[in-house]
């Protein structure tokens, strides 16, 4: 480990508030600009952070590559299954109305899930290709 | 001051964009990039889009410049000369260009309300969402997610194709033990095998 400290004591400082504003800007999606997108791509520029300051060792310590692949797959089946719970309810696919009594909620929870499922797709997907990217050694010749 | 606004961002992205083709030092033309990124965003804030420019700030200046970065410790920081004449390439690329500018001579003038952009389903969007999502203000949340879901399903899927398609080309899976070389399968010595440890949890 090297000696950069006010490298090192800002990122640590900087690393929470950059999470916390990614789910601020998950979650306020429905009411300013914002979304599962978004929130994924900050919530990944954190550990990218991380891992940019601290080593890629500590940051695989922290975030294994399996478990980055199974982000990036798991949103994609998590917003595939709303579509298939929805359809499972007699609606159609993606149609939200149907899961909640009231449709209106329905509409709630239908965006909720799929917005998390883009979330986690995302996250998982930037991490995974930083991953592949700074893993790799320089080819020379 | 919208117009000011929109002319010095516009003309900062020129400047910007001409160094970076001008720069043979890839590090100064990466940063410009986020740079350029960055820019685009203010210029999207300025057209109100604030969805699109805080998708460009996050992803164009922030995750893509440490991407090429990224490359750029695997391929050197410096550009070779080209080894032929740029003639050819730079015929194309003003015929596109000419093209295009030719192409939106028949857009309609932006921002006006009568454009046809803005009565194809945008109205219905516009004044329907609110009621049917049961209050939630930002429409563009409610098109992207529940009108327009299965488009954004869609989204999703190619971005984790993307991921997939970058490891099969980048990601290193574990060495293999044997190999079949000069017609007879040989066994690898296991220290050359183990030689990169933080790779091992490679699926």
């Amino acid at each position: 480990m090297d000696d950069r400290v006010i490298l090192r004591l800002g990122a640590k400082i900087l690393i929470p508030f950059i999470l916390i504003f990614a789910l601020y800007v998950q979650f306020h999606g429905d009411y300013g600009p914002g979304g599962g997108f978004q929130a994924g791509v900050i919530f990944a520029a954190g550990f990218v952070l991380y891992a940019l300051v601290f080593g890629l060792g500590n940051a695989v310590k922290v975030l294994p590559h399996k478990v980055v692949y199974i982000c990036s797959a798991v949103g994609v089946m998590l917003y595939a299954g709303v579509g298939f719970a929805t359809m499972a309810r007699g609606g159609l696919f993606l149609d939200y109305d149907v899961l909640a009594h009231d449709p209106h909620h329905g509409q709630h929870y239908g965006i909720l899930l799929v917005e998390l499922g883009v979330l986690i797709t995302v996250f998982g997907v930037m991490v995974a290709v930083f991953y592949a990217f700074a893993g790799r050694r320089r080819i020379d010749g | 001051m919208v117009v000011f606004g929109d002319v010095a961002l516009l003309i900062m992205l020129a400047v910007t964009g001409i160094t970076i083709i001008r720069l043979q030092n890839l590090f100064g033309a990466v940063m410009l990039a986020g740079i350029y990124s960055l820019l685009s965003a203010g210029l999207f804030v300025i057209m109100d889009a604030v969805d699109v420019a805080f998708t460009e700030a996050a992803v164009g200046a922030g995750i893509s410049t440490v991407l090429l970065l990224g490359t750029l410790s695997l391929v050197g920081h410096q550009e070779h000369e080209p080894r032929h004449r740029p003639l050819l390439p730079l015929f194309v690329v003003a015929l596109t260009g000419a093209v295009l500018i030719y192409g939106t001579l028949d857009i309609p003038p932006f921002g006006d309300p009568t454009n046809p952009i803005h009565h194809h389903v945008a109205d219905y969007y516009l004044e329907a969402s609110y009621e049917e999502m049961g209050g939630i203000p930002n429409v563009v949340t409610s098109v992207l997610a529940s009108y327009r879901g299965y488009d954004t399903m869609g989204e999703t899927t190619v971005i984790f194709t993307a991921v997939v398609g970058v490891l099969l080309l980048l990601a290193r899976g574990p060495r293999p033990r044997r190999v079949f070389r000069d017609g007879r399968w040989t066994t690898v010595a296991t220290d050359f095998a183990a030689g990169d440890g933080e790779d091992e949890s490679h699926g």
